[in-house]
C-alpha cells in the first residue's frame, strides 16, 4: 500500500510545485476564500519583518498568527513553499495511518459482534468487507491531497495547512492510543486556533473506550483517566503558552491572536457567516451576538458527544466539520480537512439522501464565489448582499452535508440493532423519518 | 425540511418530475423564450427615472453659445491633422494651453498579435493629449472626463472642435467642484487603454506607454463624444462596454432628460423611440432595439471609447452624432448646451453614481427592463438543465446500485473525454495566434486569415475526437458511462451558463438558447446523422454566425451569404484581438469552457 501513497504524494507535490511557480500563485494568495486575516501569508511576512526590526510583531494590528509560527518561519522563511508542501504531506500520511488503524479496529469489533451473533440476520448486507475497506486509507489521503481546496490553500501559503497538519497528528496519536502525544497535539491545535478545544471530548471518549473504561461518572477509574488527560492537556498548553511568552517576552499575543479570533474585529468578507452579520449589526448588540455566535461553535459538543459517545471517531469528524463551518475566519483549507474524511464513511452511501443535491450546491457555490466577488469589487455592479447570499448557500450546503452524514450514521447503527427491513406493528413495511 | 427528510414525499415528487420531465422541459424552454420576447412589450417594462438626488432636483441654465467658433476650430484641427498626417500634437497642445488648461501628453506604442485588417493597423504608435481644468471650488479630489477620438480621415473633427470650444467656455465658469479632463485620444480604444492604464498605474495588457505627468482626482464619470458633421439629426447613446458591462442607468437617464429638455432627437442603437407600443410594428421596433442591445452586449467588446472606463469603476457613455436625411437638424451650439448641462449635473454629484441600476436592458431610451425582470427568462432555461440533472441523477443512482464493480472503469471513461475536450479547448485558445507564422509560410494567406482559419480548423477537428480518442482508450462505452458523462456535462453547463449570465446576461442567454436544447435531449440512441447535423447547427460557432446575420438584419443592412461569411471571419479575428488588446473575456470563455462543454455532449452522441 505504500507505493500508491507515494505516487499520490508525488502527484500532489508536482501539482503544487507547478502552481507555486506559475503566475496563478499570486492571484490565489489574494483570494478571500483561501486566506483569512488570521492565516494570510502576507501578514506572516509582515510580522517577520517587524520581528527582524526588533518591534513586537503584533504592533500594528496586521499579524495575528501565534508566536511559534512566526519563530518557525523565522528559520525557514526561504523554504516556505517546501514547508507548506511538507505540512500537506504530513497531514495526508497521518490521516492515512490513522484511518488504517481505525479500520482495523472497526473490523475487529465487527468480527466479535458477528461471532457473538449480535447483528440481526437481515443485516448481512450492511456488514463491511475487508475488500471494500482496503482502499479507504488511500482514498482519504487522495481526497486530502488532490482536493482543489487543499491545493489552493497550500499554494496561497495559508497557515491553515499547518493547523490541519497538527490536527491530523492529533487524530493519529489518539487512534494509536498514545494519551500523552494526543494531549500535546491537541494543546498545539488549541494554541493555534482555540476551536479544536472541543476535540478533547472525542479524544477522551476514544481513549477510554480503548482502555475499556466505561463512561460512568460514579467510577473512580473514569475520573482518574479524565483527570490524567486533562492534566496532560492543560500542562502542555501552559508550557506552550509560557514558551511563547519567553520567545517574545510579552503577553501581546494573547489579545492579538485569541482576542482577534473571539471578538472578530476584522470583517473582511470570507466564506463564513460572521462578517456580513457583524458589519450590519448595531454596535450595542455586538457583544451579545458575538457571544451567541461563539457559543454556537462550542455548544454542539454536548449533544453530539452524548449521542455519539460510542463512536468517537465519527464525533471527531462532526466536530471538525462544525468548527470549519461556524468558526470566525473560515477558509477553504478548513473545509478540505473534514472533506478528507468522507471516503471513510463511504459505507453510509446507501443511507445518504441529499448527497447529490448538496454536492451540486457546493460545486456551484465554489464557482460563483469568484464571479460575485468580481461583480462586487471590480465591476461595482453587484454589492455585498450578492456575495453573502452565496456564502449563506455554501454554508447551508455544508450543514446539510454534515447532517446528512450524521443521519446516515445513526440510521445504520439503528438498522444494525433492529434489523434492516423494519416492519410496522401491522406488518407493513415501515420507513424511518427524521423529524 | 419536510421535503428533504420525508422519504415518501420525496419519492412522490421524484416520480412526478421523472414522468413529466420532457413536457416540462419543452414548456420551460417556450416559456423562457416567450418571457424574453415579452420584455420588449411596453406595459411589462418600467419607465426610467432619475434615482440620484444630486442630479435630479437642481436646475441648470445652459449658456454655451459659441458653437460656430467650435466648428471653426474643428476646421482648423482638420487642416492641421491633414498636414501632420495623424494627431497634430503641437497644435493641440497649443490650442489647449491657449484655453487655459494644464496640458500633458502621453505617447504609447503597441504591437498587435496579428494585423487588424478592419482598421488596418499592426504596429501602433500614438500620442494622447489631455488638458486638465482645475476646479476653482472644491478640494480637487474628483474629476470628470470629456474625450474625443482623433480618428483617421475626415471623421470626428467636429467632436474635437466642440471639445475645445467647451474647454474654453468651462474655463470661464466658477462653479466647477470637480476637475475636468479634456482628452483627445489617438487610435481610439488603444489610446484610451494606454491613457487609463497610465492614469491608474496598472498594466494589464502589456502595452508600453509613458507615464502621465499630470493627474486630477479620482474620475467619477466620463463621456466620449463622436461627431463627424456640422449639424446632426439625432444623438445616439452608446452604453455597452467591455465584457458587456453597462454604466449606471442614471447616466442614460441624465442624457435622456437633457435631450427632452433641450429638444434634441435622441436614439439608442440608432433607433428612435416610438409611441405606438400597442401596434405590432411598434412592438417590433422595441424588440429590434432590445435585440440589438442584447447582441452588442453579448459580443463583450466596447462599442465606443467609453467602454474601457467601466473596468475602472467609472461610469461612462459615448454620445455619437448621427446625420441622416431627416429634416430635423441640431447645430453644434445645441449639442454644446446639452453637454454643458450634463457636466454641470455631474459636477453636483456627491458620491459615485450608484443609486440606479447596473443590470438592465433598454427596449427604448425611456423604458428599461431590470435584472429582476429579465433573469426569469434565463432562469426558465436553466431550470431545464436542473430538471434533466434531477432525472439523470435518480437514473444513475439506480444504475450504480446494480453494478458497483464498474465504477472504477466508469471514472476513467468519463474523465478521458473531459480532459481531452479541455485540451482541445486549450488548443483553440492558444494555437491560432501562436501558429500564424507557420501557417503563413505554408499557405497563401495573410496573417489575419491564418489566425481565423486555424481557429476554424481546430474547431472542426474537435468534431473528430470521439471517434479517435475515447474508443481507443476505453473501448465500447457502457450505458452507465454515458449517463454519468451526461450528468457531468449538464452540471458543468448549468454552472458555466449561470456564471456567464451573472457577468454578461446577454451572452449567457444567447448561449443558453442554443446549448440547453442539446444538453437536454442528447443521448446515444438517436438517429445519428440527423442529430449530428442538428448539434453542429446549434454549436457555439454557428451561434456566432447566426448572431452576425441577425445583427445585420436588425441594422437594416441585410447581407448576402458570402458577405455574411466574411463578416463572420472578421468577427472572429476581432474577438481574438479584443482579448489580447483589452482583456475581453468572450474568446477565452468560448474556447476554454463553452466549446469543451459542447464537445462533451458531442461525445455522448457518438458514445457507441
Amino acid at each position: 500500500m505504500a507505493a500508491p501513497l507515494t505516487l499520490v504524494l508525488i502527484v500532489a507535490v508536482t501539482i503544487r510545485a507547478v502552481l507555486f511557480n506559475s503566475s496563478l500563485a499570486e492571484l490565489i494568495s489574494e483570494r478571500v476564500e483561501v486566506v483569512s486575516p488570521l492565516n494570510a501569508w502576507k501578514r506572516v511576512v509582515e510580522g517577520l519583518a517587524l520581528l527582524d526590526l526588533g518591534v513586537s510583531p503584533y504592533s500594528g494590528d496586521v499579524f495575528h498568527e501565534t508566536p511559534l509560527i512566526i519563530y518557525l518561519f523565522h528559520f525557514v522563511i526561504d523554504y516556505a513553499d517546501i514547508v507548506f508542501m511538507i505540512a500537506d504531506g504530513i497531514t495526508a500520511v497521518a490521516l492515512y495511518l490513522a484511518v488504517q488503524d481505525y479500520n482495523k479496529g472497526v473490523f475487529r469489533k465487527q468480527k466479535y459482534a458477528l461471532e457473538a451473533d449480535r447483528y440481526p440476520h437481515d443485516c448481512l448486507e450492511l456488514i463491511r468487507t475487508p475488500k471494500e475497506m482496503y482502499y479507504i486509507p488511500l482514498k482519504v489521503a487522495l481526497f486530502y491531497l488532490l482536493n482543489p481546496f487543499t491545493i489552493l490553500s497550500c499554494v496561497a501559503k495559508s497557515t491553515c495547512g499547518l493547523n490541519n497538519a497538527v490536527i491530523a497528528l492529533f487524530i493519529l496519536s489518539t487512534i494509536k492510543g498514545s494519551a500523552l502525544l494526543s494531549a500535546i497535539f491537541l494543546a498545539l491545535a488549541t494554541y493555534q486556533s482555540i476551536y479544536p478545544l472541543t476535540l478533547c471530548v472525542p479524544a477522551l471518549l476514544f481513549l477510554l473506550q480503548r482502555l475499556y473504561i466505561p463512561v460512568n461518572v460514579r467510577r473512580p477509574s473514569f475520573w482518574l483517566f479524565t483527570m490524567q488527560y486533562a492534566f496532560m492537556f492543560l500542562g502542555s498548553l501552559s508550557v506552550i503558552v509560557c514558551l511563547s511568552f519567553f520567545l517574545l517576552s510579552s503577553w501581546d499575543f494573547i489579545p492579538s491572536v485569541y482576542g482577534f479570533i473571539l471578538s472578530v474585529p476584522d470583517l473582511t468578507p470570507n466564506i463564513g457567516l460572521f462578517w456580513y452579520f457583524f458589519a450590519e449589526m448595531f454596535e450595542h448588540f455586538r457583544l451579545f451576538f458575538i457571544c451567541v455566535f461563539q457559543i454556537n461553535v462550542f455548544f454542539y459538543t454536548i449533544p453530539l458527544s452524548i449521542k455519539l459517545k460510542e463512536h468517537p471517531v465519527f464525533l471527531i469528524f462532526m466536530q471538525i466539520a462544525i468548527i470549519s463551518i461556524f468558526k470566525s475566519y473560515p477558509t477553504v483549507g478548513d473545509i478540505a480537512l473534514y472533506m478528507a474524511f468522507l471516503p471513510l464513511w463511504s459505507h453510509l452511501y446507501r443511507f445518504l439522501r441529499n448527497i447529490f443535491l448538496v454536492s451540486c450546491v457546493l460545486l456551484a457555490c465554489s464557482a460563483l464565489f469568484p464571479v460575485l466577488w468580481h461583480l462586487w469589487i471590480y465591476a461595482g455592479s453587484a454589492n455585498s448582499n450578492f456575495y453573502y447570499a452565496i456564502t449563506l448557500l455554501f454554508n447551508v450546503g455544508q450543514i446539510l452535508l454534515v447532517s446528512d452524514y450524521f443521519y446516515a450514521y445513526l440510521r445504520r447503527e439503528h438498522h444494525l440493532t433492529h434489523g434492516l427491513y423494519l416492519k410496522r406493528r401491522d406488518g407493513s413495511e415501515a420507513t424511518l423519518v427524521l423529524k | 425540511m419536510g421535503l428533504l427528510s420525508d422519504p415518501n414525499r420525496r419519492r412522490a415528487l421524484t416520480n412526478l418530475l421523472t414522468r413529466l420531465n420532457t413536457p416540462l422541459c419543452v414548456v420551460c424552454y417556450l416559456a423562457g423564450v416567450a418571457w424574453f420576447m415579452g420584455l420588449a412589450f411596453e406595459p411589462f417594462t418600467l419607465r426610467t427615472y432619475m434615482s440620484e438626488n444630486a442630479m435630479g432636483s437642481t436646475m441648470v441654465e445652459e449658456k454655451f453659445g459659441s458653437g460656430e467658433r467650435a466648428l471653426a476650430t474643428a476646421r482648423e484641427f482638420a487642416a492641421h491633422k491633414k498636414k501632420a498626417d495623424g494627431m497634430p500634437v503641437d497644435w493641440l497642445v497649443k490650442a489647449m494651453q491657449s484655453r487655459g488648461l494644464e496640458v500633458f501628453t502621453q505617447s504609447f506604442s503597441r504591437t498587435l498579435p496579428f494585423p487588424d485588417e478592419n482598421k488596418e493597423r499592426y504596429m501602433v504608435h500614438g500620442t494622447n493629449v489631455y488638458g486638465i481644468l482645475r476646479a476653482p471650488r472644491g478640494p480637487r479630489t474628483e474629476a470628470l472626463v470629456l474625450s474625443a477620438p482623433c480618428s483617421p480621415g475626415n471623421s470626428n473633427n467636429q467632436a474635437v472642435g466642440l471639445l475645445l470650444g467647451l474647454a474654453q467656455y468651462f474655463r470661464g465658469q466658477i462653479y466647477w467642484a470637480k476637475d475636468i479632463i479634456f482628452l483627445v485620444n489617438e487610435h481610439d480604444l488603444i489610446g484610451m487603454q494606454a491613457w487609463l492604464e497610465g492614469y491608474h498605474h496598472t498594466n494589464t495588457t502589456g502595452m508600453s506607454w509613458t507615464p502621465l505627468h499630470g493627474r486630477a482626482g479620482s474620475i467619477q464619470a466620463a463621456m466620449s463624444l463622436e461627431l463627424s458633421s456640422d449639424v446632426v439629426t439625432s444623438l445616439d447613446l452608446v452604453l455597452e462596454g467591455l465584457n458587456g458591462q453597462l454604466p449606471n442607468l442614471d447616466l442614460a437617464n441624465l442624457f435622456y432628460a437633457f435631450c427632452q429638455k433641450i429638444g434634441v432627437l435622441c436614439t439608442i442603437q440608432g433607433k428612435l423611440q416610438r409611441n405606438d407600443w400597442d401596434t405590432s410594428s411598434g412592438y417590433n421596433h422595441a424588440v429590434q432595439t432590445m435585440l440589438l442591445m442584447v447582441l452588442k452586449q453579448a459580443s463583450g467588446r466596447p462599442w465606443g471609447d467609453h467602454g474601457l472606463f467601466l473596468r475602472y469603476h467609472i461610469e461612462a457613455v459615448s454620445v455619437r452624432g448621427i446625420n441622416s436625411f431627416r429634416q430635423y437638424k441640431t447645430d453644434a451650439t445645441t449639442i454644446g448646451k446639452l453637454l454643458e448641462g450634463m457636466f454641470r449635473k455631474l459636477n453636483n454629484l456627491l458620491e459615485r453614481l450608484h443609486q440606479s441600476y447596473f443590470f438592465y436592458l433598454l427596449p427604448s431610451l425611456s423604458r428599461f427592463v431590470s435584472i429582476g425582470y429579465y433573469m426569469p427568462a434565463f432562469g426558465l432555461l436553466t431550470l431545464i438543465l436542473l430538471l434533466r440533472l434531477g432525472s439523470l441523477a435518480s437514473g444513475t443512482e439506480d444504475g450504480l446500485a446494480e453494478g458497483e464493480q464498474a465504477s472504477s472503469t466508469g471514472v476513467l471513461s468519463v474523465l478521458t473525454p473531459v480532459v481531452i475536450s479541455h485540451l482541445t479547448g486549450m488548443a483553440l485558445f492558444m494555437l491560432p495566434v501562436l501558429s500564424q507564422e507557420t501557417a503563413v509560410e505554408h499557405f497563401p494567406v495573410s496573417e489575419t486569415e491564418a489566425v481565423v482559419l486555424t481557429a476554424i480548423a481546430i474547431y472542426t477537428a474537435g468534431l473528430a475526437l470521439p471517434h479517435n480518442t475515447h474508443r481507443v482508450l476505453t473501448g465500447e462505452g457502457t450505458e452507465q458511462g454515458w449517463r454519468v458523462l451526461k450528468l457531468v456535462a449538464v452540471l458543468y453547463m448549468a454552472v458555466l451558463l449561470g456564471c456567464t449570465a451573472l457577468i454578461n446576461f446577454s451572452l449567457g442567454f444567447i448561449l443558453a438558447l442554443t446549448l440547453v436544447p442539446i444538453a437536454a435531449f442528447v443521448t446515444p440512441h438517436m438517429p445519428r446523422v440527423l442529430y449530428a447535423f442538428l448539434m453542429v447547427a446549434l454549436s457555439p460557432g454557428f451561434t456566432l454566425l447566426y448572431c452576425v446575420f441577425l445583427y445585420q438584419e436588425l441594422q437594416e443592412a441585410p447581407v448576402s451569404l458570402l458577405d455574411g461569411w466574411n463578416i463572420f471571419l472578421s468577427v472572429i479575428s476581432q474577438g481574438i484581438l479584443d482579448h489580447s488588446l483589452y482583456g475581453s473575456l468572450v474568446y477565452p470563455l468560448l474556447s476554454l469552457f463553452i466549446y469543451p462543454c459542447w464537445l462533451l455532449l458531442w461525445n455522448i452522441l457518438f458514445w457507441k
